[in-house]
């Protein structure tokens, strides 16, 4: 039911872990089955330089968190704020119907990440 | 890779000796058994074989035997059945919230038809109590449904109990004994049960064959119109060479049952046992001694059960889960929530169920590729620091 790219990122899932001292983190749980994603991202001059996943999820959950975080690393803020759910199960080639909303989760994460920056800086400011 | 198969109560190989007296009906023995001629009173003295077979079994006589097309159709002719024959005498039907789909749908498919319907709540092991069955018994009740055995954590439920009590109040008692039979002896007299539901694949036999044990004089109505097959309890050609396959692996479920629930005890504890020793955080689901021998099910803390299974398959481990990632409606298993299990436990749960195929190498192997699989996805998970 799953594509290989899946599997392939399931099994050998990048950038697991927890940055130190992050410059945003993001937190989101999934209200439909309970999983929950946390992402750590590192920012410099306004690019993404580093982003880290936690998941406690399913293969679509945690092959979702792996693709993200490469999709957002060396993107300007700006850019990773349009990465969609949709371009991960896309770049995933495809997730099955039922598990499109896992990929909710890691756009959503990536994005509080973001949002969470973004505060930190205001307020820094 | 050799597959190592632990996934027994979803479904069981057909057994070689099964498959043999089967073929024959497919081949040479095409004969309706409906038919005067020599092919079909031979096929129809097949059926009346493998009839006798299943009926010994249990401890019925051959006439109380109804052939379906599997587990889920006999729990739908005993449910439905009832309650559509004894309309007059009342509405009222109690069954238990950890039943299979088979009944639980039905059950309350029937609620939408104007019955009430009382799912008595279950203990953390999944039992449910004496106390809370008696107190449920109206004058209007007419149907108790439990299963003998739990599929999922493999709970054994009180039925000798249930049956004195529902035979004390008048009530019919329907048990769906899919999980138990062929792994604990079971005795319809014995247990005054009324109606029992058995499968053919879970043990050993072909899928899409099962059967309803209906006792004389219990008051049911068909459901199906058709031909005078199966004294019209259920109408339609018969799947001769599925009920032969019944029949056999009936016959293979009598020998030597003590013994072959011995070694998947020895099994399964072994299993138990190595799984407490290797990996922290985990519970053992389900009662500690009234449990299907075969039955192995644990739920390991900050983890998902479909990433464990996923994993598991690239070794070569057949598994199941309850977890709500697995399950098409994205709830967790209803089982372990009335067991008052709360959902991110659940969603680590993973169910073992062992047969007859299993060794102990297959054990060993599996206590080797566990713990590193729990372990790499632990270390994946927000929950697993936060909360050592
Ligand atoms: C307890 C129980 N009841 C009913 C069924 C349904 O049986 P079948 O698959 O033969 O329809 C199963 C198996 O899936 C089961 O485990
Ligand atoms: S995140 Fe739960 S189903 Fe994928």
């Amino acid at each position: 039911m799953y594509s290989e790219k899946v599997m392939e990122y399931f099994m050998n899932p990048k950038n697991i872990g927890e940055i130190e001292n992050p410059d945003g983190v993001g937190e989101v749980g999934n209200p439909r089955c309970g999983d929950i994603m946390r992402i750590t991202i590192k920012v410099e001059d306004d690019r993404i330089t580093d982003v880290k996943f936690k998941t406690f999820g399913c293969v679509a959950a945690i092959a979702t968190s792996s693709m993200i975080t490469e999709m957002a690393i060396g993107k300007t803020i700006e850019e990773a704020l349009q990465l969609t759910n949709k371009a991960v199960a896309e770049a995933l080639d495809g997730l099955p119907p039922a598990k499109m909303h896992c990929s909710n989760l890691a756009a959503d994460a990536l994005h509080a990440a973001i949002k969470d920056y973004q505060e930190r800086v205001g307020a820094s400011q | 890779m050799k597959t190592i198969y632990l996934d027994h109560a979803a479904t069981t190989p057909v057994h070689p000796r099964v498959l043999e007296k089967m073929l024959p009906y497919f081949r040479d023995q095409y004969g309706n058994p409906s038919s005067v001629y020599r092919l079909g009173r031979e096929a129809k003295k097949a059926v009346e074989d493998a009839r006798e077979k299943v009926a010994q079994l249990i401890g019925a006589e051959p006439r109380e035997i109804v052939f379906t097309s599997g587990g889920t159709e006999a729990d739908n002719i005993a449910l439905q059945g009832v309650a559509r024959a004894n309309r007059d005498r009342g509405r009222h039907i109690i069954t238990s919230a950890v039943e299979h789909h088979a009944v639980l749908h039905t059950a309350e498919a029937l609620e939408k038809e104007g019955f009430s319907v009382t799912y008595l709540p279950v203990d953390k092991y999944g039992r449910i109590s004496i106390a809370d069955l008696e107190a449920a018994i109206g004058k209007d009740t007419i149907l108790i449904s439990i299963m003998y055995a739990n599929n999922e954590v493999g709970t054994v439920q009180p039925i000798r109990e249930i049956g004195r009590l529902a035979r004390e109040h008048g009530i019919i008692f329907h048990t769906d004994a899919v999980q138990a039979v062929g792994y604990l002896p079971i005795d319809v007299n014995r247990d005054n049960i009324d109606l029992l539901t058995l499968s053919g694949h879970k043990l050993y036999g072909p899928k899409g064959i099962g059967a309803l044990y209906l006792r004389r004089g219990t008051r049911i109505a068909p459901l199906m119109g058709g031909g005078a097959q199966e004294r019209k309890w259920r109408p339609g050609t018969e799947n001769v060479p599925g009920i032969v396959g019944l029949g056999e692996a009936a016959v293979l479920a009598g020998e030597n049952m003590e013994e072959r629930a011995a070694k998947l005890r020895r099994l399964r504890d072994m299993l138990i046992d190595g799984v407490l020793e290797r990996i922290d955080h985990v519970r053992v689901n389900g009662h500690p001694e009234e449990r299907l021998p075969g039955n192995a099910h644990f739920a390991f803390e900050f983890i998902e059960g479909e990433s464990l299974l996923l994993n598991l398959d690239l070794e070569g481990i057949a598994a199941s889960s309850g977890s709500a990632c697995t399950s098409g409606s994205l709830e967790p298993s209803h089982v372990l929530l009335a067991m008052g299990m709360p959902h991110e436990i659940a969603h680590g749960s993973l169910r073992l169920t062992l047969g007859e195929d299993n060794t102990e190498e297959d054990i060993e192997r599996v206590l080797e590729v566990l713990p590193p699989i729990v372990q790499k996805l632990r270390d994946m998970s927000p929950l697993y620091k936060k909360s050592l």
